[in-house]
């Protein structure tokens, strides 16, 4: 059996297990014991990829499997991984730890609660393994009705509405990219002898331009949704900010990064003429969201809804590095849905707790949080630091990377739109230490709040973790980026081959 | 007539002896002991399902008139489970309508004719079968008595089928009238495009529409699945419907195979009527058997996508589809059934507050509607996205990126159903509702099939294997 295998095995028997106890206390003890044994198994695999790289191990994805499913429609559960569906692993790894942690008091449904965490991860470790482009969609899919139901049931304020738009809009941007790998599929047929849906084949075959090209829009724009590019990104903030808090961690740590990756690694990876033609369209979309999504949080009072917004900003910068198409900037892309990942996480675990001690989300209402709960008030500052950019964490190298990346491509239009993505940087100064200001330094401002205490040791350490994952790439960020260099040259080198033909 | 010929005719023969057992049970008067006569009814319909898998080859009988093919088997063994699972979800019901025995007649005799229908291999036994199978429905629409809608739905059942019957034969007659023999291969072999054949061709398409509640042929759907019983609404929902998809398609691939121009731009239009229109009327629906008729109006069209796929994939699709199709709307009206059963209501608001009250059967509902919506893991994924990919094989673009926007509609209307099961607060608790022994295996073996079937592939494997290039 694939070693892969067990990356959807474990988040499996892990559900099973949760479905068949009773006790809360158990279930509780039991999704965190599974998704700790897969974060362990996770670090692992990475080592060992890196050890086997080391000792010269080459193809473009390792640890590769192959089985037969729907042999007349040529589905095949194809998996294998490469360094960026390793980072992304890890990040989801940490992520639903850190979730799992936080949600620990959590009183109501317990069981349906933890069970969909669990699917939902499922869901994005089998769309990070996967390289047949159905059962990635299959995945993908997968996700969309645990999320609607954690948010519908244990969410708050507008939820119904919120949910529903979030599961259509997801719908809809499936639907998109359904549309198009079925069409990839049948032009592989007429341009490679016979259809398929594994990417690396796909990659081998020439596709003429003008069948590139719809394609391209229907499957970017399809990932884009999910990655809430502008004009797609409404479902984001009502989401976010609607979910409870384990899944609104998920949400934008998680599920945003499974559009920058289907962006990356299909639309991209498998269009590069049309890319190269059209993805001007992308970068004029992720400059609109990533300013619009700056100012928008200017506006915002919610702490939840703050966060979301900037989310928007900050997935901008995803879409931008991928839509640059120069190898640093790519690069930057993936260190960005990465930092952003953990960052985002880190910011909605700190609201949540936050919120379930004063039962408001309001900055202004909130006050002096550093001196009544110093450690929440802590992470809240971290991943705000994190997210203006401040050298040390990993915000600051990765936005760094995609700016540089993107000054790389010559053209004024492109040098117009990285100034435009640094300029937001400013705003997001703003916005920030305004939040940080109100909603944490100050003097208490409401004699209730003298009675909080501070982070149970579940809290505490789901704030370590991700604290620990954004310092390490902050301090080591050449660790991560060797071990997707070798990748995003492969994706990048397919542009190279493409510029030689042109001229 | 040899044996051999008997056992070519197994599926026929054993519901005629069925109905025969009925009838000498009816006038002994026998009626009285119910949960004898429910079990060993339903055991008999479980003798007929098992021998429909007797491996008997494929042959033809009365020249020609009667096929026999391995996809015909196929189908009917796909309906016989359905009707098995109808039976067996039905159980509390009949338990308590003294008509139970005319129940089964009836039923049995429209499965006679919906088996007819799909072993004929001349266009006048189809006509036969096809109203064989409708008008026995009619009495079952009309079977609550005391109700007043119930006899609407009947008379509008015996009505809008009579209309569709009319044009249906009208353009057989005209079909006769330009070829000159009815027999499906001389037919297929003789049929020229002209504009008498063309003509013929959209009178038959229209009545074929009509019984498949195709828009803009659907607008008797509706108000006959709210008024007739849950045990008839889901007969018709499942066989009667499923049986004249499998019929339609064997019709236009074989028969018309030299239309395809024709048709597919037709079996187009009509795809995205259907979708559109079931979905957009589906989202207002507030009672649930109403929201479920607009639903399986909307999953014909999808089926259609994959019948313009026009293909060995399309046919496959469309065949895979409906055994799912049936599995899922067999679990949802045997969940409706069983709270119709301990409340008396079906509406949407009656639904609130299910998860919390019968666990069971929400999820169960929850899960069918997911399959209906092509969610995954639900076998429903698979069956849809199959479909959409055999479209996509013919080049029907526009078709497929309408058939994309009723994902998205589709999935509104399934989620209202389940919010209000999931989300909304109870607003008056329900009883726990009781589970008979019959229910339980039915709702059990279509939960395995949802979860199971997508992930066996030799089903596919084997679906395929029977289908045929056009």
């Amino acid at each position: 059996m694939n070693i892969l295998s067990f990356l959807i095995l474990i988040p499996l028997v892990t559900a099973l297990l949760i479905l068949l106890v009773k006790k809360e206390c158990t279930i509780k003890i039991i999704a965190l014991s599974g998704s700790v044994v897969q974060l362990g198994f996770s670090v692992w695999l990475t080592l060992f990829y890196i050890s086997l790289r080391k000792a010269g191990e080459v193809g473009d994805m390792l640890f590769q499997g192959s089985i037969e499913w729907f042999a007349p429609l040529h589905i095949y559960f194809r998996s294998g991984v490469d360094g960026i569906s390793l980072t992304m692993i890890l990040l989801t790894a940490m992520v639903v730890v850190a979730g799992i942690l936080v949600s620990w008091r959590i009183d109501k449904q317990v069981k349906e609660f933890f069970f969909l965490i669990v699917l939902l991860s499922l869901g994005a470790y089998g769309f990070f393994i996967s390289t047949d482009l159905f059962m990635m969609f299959f995945f993908l899919e997968l996700a969309v009705i645990p999320k609607y139901l954690l948010i519908g049931i244990w969410g708050s304020g507008k939820k119904e509405y919120s949910a529903m738009k979030l599961a259509l809009m997801l719908m809809a941007g499936s639907a998109l990219v359904f549309l198009g790998i079925v069409a990839l599929y049948f032009a592989s047929g007429i341009y490679g002898g016979t259809p398929t849906w594994d990417i690396a084949q796909l990659a081998q075959i020439k596709i003429p331009v003008e069948v590139q090209r719809p394609l391209y829009i229907l499957i970017f724009t399809g990932f884009g949704v999910f990655t809430a590019m502008f004009p797609f990104h409404t479902w984001a903030p009502d989401g976010h900010s609607s979910a409870p808090t384990a899944a609104s961690m998920f949400l934008a740590g998680i599920s945003m990064k499974l559009g920058g990756y289907g962006c990356l690694r299909v639309a991209t990876y498998l269009f590069p003429e049309a890319a190269t033609e059209l993805s001007w369209i992308f970068i004029i979309l992720a400059s609109i969201a990533i300013i619009y999504g700056a100012f928008a949080t200017m506006m915002q009072k919610d702490l939840k809804y703050m966060n979301a917004y900037s989310s928007v900003s900050h997935c901008g910068f995803v879409i931008l590095g991928i839509a640059m198409l120069t190898k640093t900037a790519m690069m930057g892309a993936v260190m960005q849905m990465v930092s952003h990942g953990i960052m985002t996480a880190l910011f909605f675990a700190a609201i949540g707790m936050i919120y379930e001690r004063a039962h408001t989300r309001q900055a202004d209402e909130l006050g002096g949080m550093l001196k009544q709960i110093p450690f929440i008030g802590s992470a809240f500052m971290i991943a705000g630091l994190t997210s203006l950019g401040l050298p040390g964490f990993s915000g600051f190298v990765s936005e760094m990377t995609v700016f540089v990346g993107s000054w790389e491509r010559t053209g004024i239009f492109y040098k117009i739109a990285t100034i435009l993505a640094c300029a937001s940087i400013v705003v997001t100064a703003v916005y920030i230490l305004r939040a940080v200001g109100f909603a944490i330094w100050g003097a208490v401002t409401n004699k209730e709040y003298l009675k909080f205490k501070d982070a149970s040791w579940s809290e505490k350490a789901a704030s370590i973790l991700l604290v620990g994952g954004i310092v390490f790439i902050g301090i080591f960020p050449f660790w991560i980026i060797q071990l997707i260099q070798n990748d995003t040259i492969i994706i990048f080198n397919k542009f190279i081959s493409v510029a030689l033909v042109n001229n | 007539m040899s044996f051999d010929s008997y056992l070519l005719l197994r599926f026929e023969v054993v519901i005629t002896l069925i109905i025969f057992i009925l009838l000498v049970l009816k006038l002994n008067d026998a009626d009285n002991k119910v949960t004898s006569f429910l079990t060993s009814i339903n055991i008999l319909l479980l003798v007929n399902f098992l021998v429909g898998f007797l491996p008997i080859g494929e042959h033809s009988l009365f020249m020609g008139f009667f096929r026999s093919t391995g996809m015909i088997v196929l189908q009917k063994n796909i309906l016989n489970l359905g009707l098995l699972l109808i039976s067996l979800t039905s159980y509390t019901w009949l338990a308590g309508n003294k008509n139970r025995i005319e129940f089964y007649i009836l039923l049995l005799s429209s499965m006679l004719g919906v088996f007819t229908m799909l072993s004929s291999g001349h266009i006048l036994v189809l006509y036969l079968g096809l109203e064989m199978s409708t008008i026995p429905l009619a009495a079952l629409a009309n079977f609550n008595k005391s109700m007043k809608n119930s006899s609407e739905a009947g008379i509008k059942l015996i009505l809008s089928s009579a209309f569709s019957t009319g044009i249906l034969l009208f353009g057989i007659s005209l079909l006769y009238g330009a070829v000159g023999n009815l027999s499906f291969d001389a037919v297929a072999a003789n049929l020229q495009v002209n504009q008498l054949t063309l003509l013929a061709f959209a009178f038959i398409l229209g009545g074929f529409a009509f019984k498949m509640s195709i828009v803009p042929f659907h607008l008797w759907t509706a108000d006959v699945y709210e008024g007739s019983p849950i045990a008839v609404t889901n007969y018709l929902s499942v066989i009667s419907k499923g049986s004249v998809i499998f019929v339609f398609i064997s019709v236009l691939y074989t028969v018309f195979a030299n239309f395809t121009d024709a048709w597919l731009y037709a079996v187009s239009i009509l795809s995205i009527l259907s979708m559109t229109v079931g979905n957009l009327f589906a989202m207002r629906q507030q009672n649930i058997k109403r929201l479920l008729a607009f639903s399986s109006i909307a999953q014909v069209g999808f089926v259609l996508v994959g019948v313009a796929g026009a293909s060995k994939a399309g046919l496959t699709a469309a065949n895979y589809f409906v055994l799912i199709y049936l599995l899922s709307n067999v679990a949802s009206f045997g969940v409706i059934g069983a709270i119709f059963d301990a409340t008396g209501k079906e509406t949407l608001n009656s639904y609130k507050g299910l998860y919390k009250s019968n666990p069971a059967l929400a999820l169960i509902f929850a899960l069918s509607l997911f399959s209906l919506a092509g969610i995954p893991p639900t076998a429903g994924f698979f069956g849809k996205l199959f479909l959409l990919t055999a479209g996509m094989g013919n080049g029907m673009y526009v078709l497929l990126g309408v058939a994309g926007i009723n994902l998205v509609l589709s999935l509104y209307n399934y989620l209202r159903v389940v919010k209000t099961m999931f989300i909304d607060d109870a607003v008056e608790t329900l009883p726990s509702v009781e589970r008979n022994f019959a229910l339980k295996i039915a709702l059990i073996v279509c939960v395995i099939g949802l979860v199971a079937i997508g992930f066996i592939a030799p089903i596919y494997q084997y679906f395929e294997s029977l289908s045929f290039n056009m």
